[in-house]
């Protein structure tokens, strides 16, 4: 499927206005929080930053389906649309972004990014690219045992499914009818290496080996993103097995903070792309459906900056944790 | 009271807790019907039905993984590694996520998981079902890395190990499987994780060892105590990290001479850590050098019989390192 334009059928989709605005807010919310944290980079404030920026509607359309503490979420580091719309607020981006002991992923133990939220659901992340997978289908496992209708969604990018734990989760959420959503966030850049020298086919296309449906969608559009992942869900809940989604986007900014993009990529590429932002298309859509005018528009985005003004304000002024206390927590006590 | 060895008794531990909690299952390959290629699951897939005995795909990281997941959800999963050799694809689950789950996660995430894998030189296995792998784990905090060695030990560490909220690393010493058969009455003391256990005192050497060390050590001190009258001090650590430095130390101290077996290849071993804890904090206690054997720095095991046998330290080996502590 081409990168389109959004289809007015969110009322075909069971979504009211509130929902699209809900929508609309959240990819805005991750859009504004993760611009003031490249700010806090370049200031010298934040040793490190990786972004959501080009991916908010793959993120924000898929996690919509999600039952917050219910279903279970395993982001990946890109995934802070998703986050913030189960429940984690800016403050709380903020404070892990600065390392702080309030960070509610880890209190300042690891790298933004590497969320964590146990009342959510959303399981501990690490920095190994793929290993989500498996654990995503053991959770899933679990749901299927007791016989809940629960369902793990698992994300990453296109370079995730290169190594073997990708595979081999698919296949055993193949053999077992897993209620797990894979959602693999193609945003043709691992770094460095273009889709081309990562993935051989298609991504979407492997599901048929495995023994479950794949679907390609246009991962800038978030009713689009919403409607396959509704459909992978209800197939879930109703215990029929997986569903793998791959959703075409793209990276807008650097791998990260750390990274210098103009050594392997062009910018007018960047700037076609600029043109496909999935944010300024919603927001074309919802003008254009009478959901929101432009002072509507202007007035949830100077909320969002406000509270980010707030939230960022915030988290510079915390605490750090003792440093103590990198020596304790380690094991669990019975 | 019924005579068990370690399969048994491993077996018996993980049939009570399964029937004890229905969180508690058991997955890796050939577990199910087959009850394992060394037959220590074999009936529960028969008492506990196909979803909490579960056969996986051939793959390791995705055993120890889903594991991972299905503990994060609820589950106590005991996932089955068929040798310790194989555990390798399955190492960054293990020490990259199971191990850091709860510190990166500021103690949101535990990950309540037992990964069993057997381990040691065994007539047969060549060089990839002999390897003894518990040095590539014991410097992982966030891991426990247990190898009890007696049955009785073996089912009340197995429980223990269910329990634990942290994943636990259960070592099982291949060659002791069936060799080592001793009553395991049916109000088994527990054993918590974490406490070695003195299996004979004596006033002259102390030896520290594990698995099938551990018996031929205990072998050579009776032999010793009835030819030469050496009372040594048996001492086996049970967990392999943390480590209980306290009775280890403890026993250094008394005799003054310190001697620690395994099988694992030397440099960098668990034994090298014993050694180091003892050679530091029983130094004045000491009258020799604290002494180790472990065995050579070459791949284990060799196939061929005669080879295998010159690579595992022997009981002759074990005897005169004991002897030449003694005379010190």
């Amino acid at each position: 499927m081409a990168i389109g334009e959004t289809r007015a059928h969110h009322e075909a989709l069971g979504l009211d206005e509130d929902d699209l605005r809900r929508l609309y807010y959240h990819m805005l919310v991750a859009r504004r929080v993760d611009e003031r944290s490249w700010i806090l980079n370049r200031q010298g404030k934040a040793a490190f930053v990786i972004s959501c920026q080009g991916q908010e509607a793959a993120q924000v359309g898929a996690a919509y389906n999600l039952r917050p503490g219910y279903d279970y979420l395993y982001p990946y580091y890109r995934d802070s649309g998703m986050t913030l719309l189960l429940g984690q607020t800016p403050r709380g981006q903020f404070l892990s972004i600065l390392g702080r002991a309030e960070d509610p992923n880890s209190g300042g133990r690891q790298m933004p990014g590497h969320f964590s939220d146990r009342g959510l659901n959303i399981v501990t992340t690490s920095a190994p690219v793929g290993v989500q997978y498996p654990q995503a289908t053991g959770t899933a496992l679990a749901f299927k045992m007791r016989g809940e209708d629960g369902v793990a969604l698992v994300c990453g990018g296109e370079a995730s499914t290169s190594g073997g734990d990708w595979h081999e989760a698919m296949n055993f959420a193949g053999i077992h009818d897993l209620p797990v959503v894979f959602l693999i966030e193609n945003n043709v850049y691992s770094i460095s290496t273009p889709a081309p020298a990562q993935v051989a086919g298609a991504i979407a296309r492997r599901a048929e080996g495995f023994g479950f449906p794949g679907y390609e969608v246009d991962g800038n559009d978030v009713l689009a993103v919403y409607e396959v992942a509704r459909e992978a869900f209800e197939r879930a809940r109703r215990g029929e097995g997986p569903t793998l989604i791959e959703a075409k986007t793209y990276r807008i900014t650097a791998h990260s903070s750390d990274d210098d993009d103009r050594r392997y990529r062009e910018r007018e590429e960047i700037e076609e792309w600029r043109l496909k932002d999935p944010i300024v298309r919603f927001e074309k859509y919802l003008l254009e459906n009478g959901v929101l005018d432009e002072a509507g528009r202007d007035e949830i985005d100077e909320r969002i900056k406000a509270e980010v003004a707030e939230a960022s304000a915030y988290a510079e002024k915390a605490p750090f944790a003792e440093p103590e206390s990198v020596l304790t927590g380690v094991y669990a006590e019975a | 009271m019924a005579t068990k060895n370690l399969l048994q008794a491993i077996h018996e531990g993980l049939a009570e807790e399964m029937r004890s909690d229905e969180s508690v299952m058991v997955l890796g390959e050939d577990v199910g019907r087959a009850g394992g290629v060394f037959r220590v699951t074999q009936g529960l897939q028969e008492e506990f039905g196909e979803a909490r005995v579960l056969d996986t795909p051939l793959a390791e990281s995705l055993i120890v993984g889903s594991a991972i997941g299905l503990s994060a959800n609820g589950m106590r999963p005991v996932a089955e590694i068929q040798f310790g050799d194989f555990i390798t694809p399955a190492f960054d689950q293990i020490v990259n996520e199971a191990a850091k789950f709860y510190y990166r996660s500021n103690g949101a995430w535990n990950c309540p998981i037992t990964i069993r894998a057997p381990y040691g030189a065994v007539h047969g296995g060549g060089l990839y079902h002999s390897q003894s792998i518990e040095a590539w784990f014991s410097n992982t905090p966030g891991l426990k890395v247990v190898a009890p060695t007696f049955p009785a030990d073996a089912k009340a560490m197995i429980k223990s190990a269910i329990r634990d909220p942290n994943p636990v690393l259960f070592l099982e010493h291949k060659r002791t499987y069936r060799l080592i058969k001793e009553d395991v009455p049916d109000d088994n003391p527990e054993v918590p994780i974490g406490e070695a256990r003195v299996h004979r005192e004596g006033a002259d050497i102390t030896v520290v060892a594990y698995g099938l060390m551990l018996y031929t050590a205990l072998e050579v001190a009776d032999k010793l105590l009835e030819e030469q009258g050496l009372e040594t001090e048996v001492v086996e650590p049970r967990t392999l990290y943390p480590l209980d430095k306290e009775t280890i130390l403890e026993s250094a101290r008394k005799t003054g001479k310190f001697l620690v077996v395994s099988e694992a290849n030397l440099t960098g071993s668990v034994s090298a850590e014993i050694a180091a804890v003892v050679a530091r904090e029983a130094f004045e206690w000491l009258d020799a050098p604290v002494m180790r054997l472990g065995s050579p720095d070459v791949p284990a095991a060799a196939f061929a019989r005669p080879m295998m046998d010159h690579f595992v330290p022997s009981a002759e080996k074990i005897e005169a390192a004991m002897l030449e502590l003694a005379a010190y």
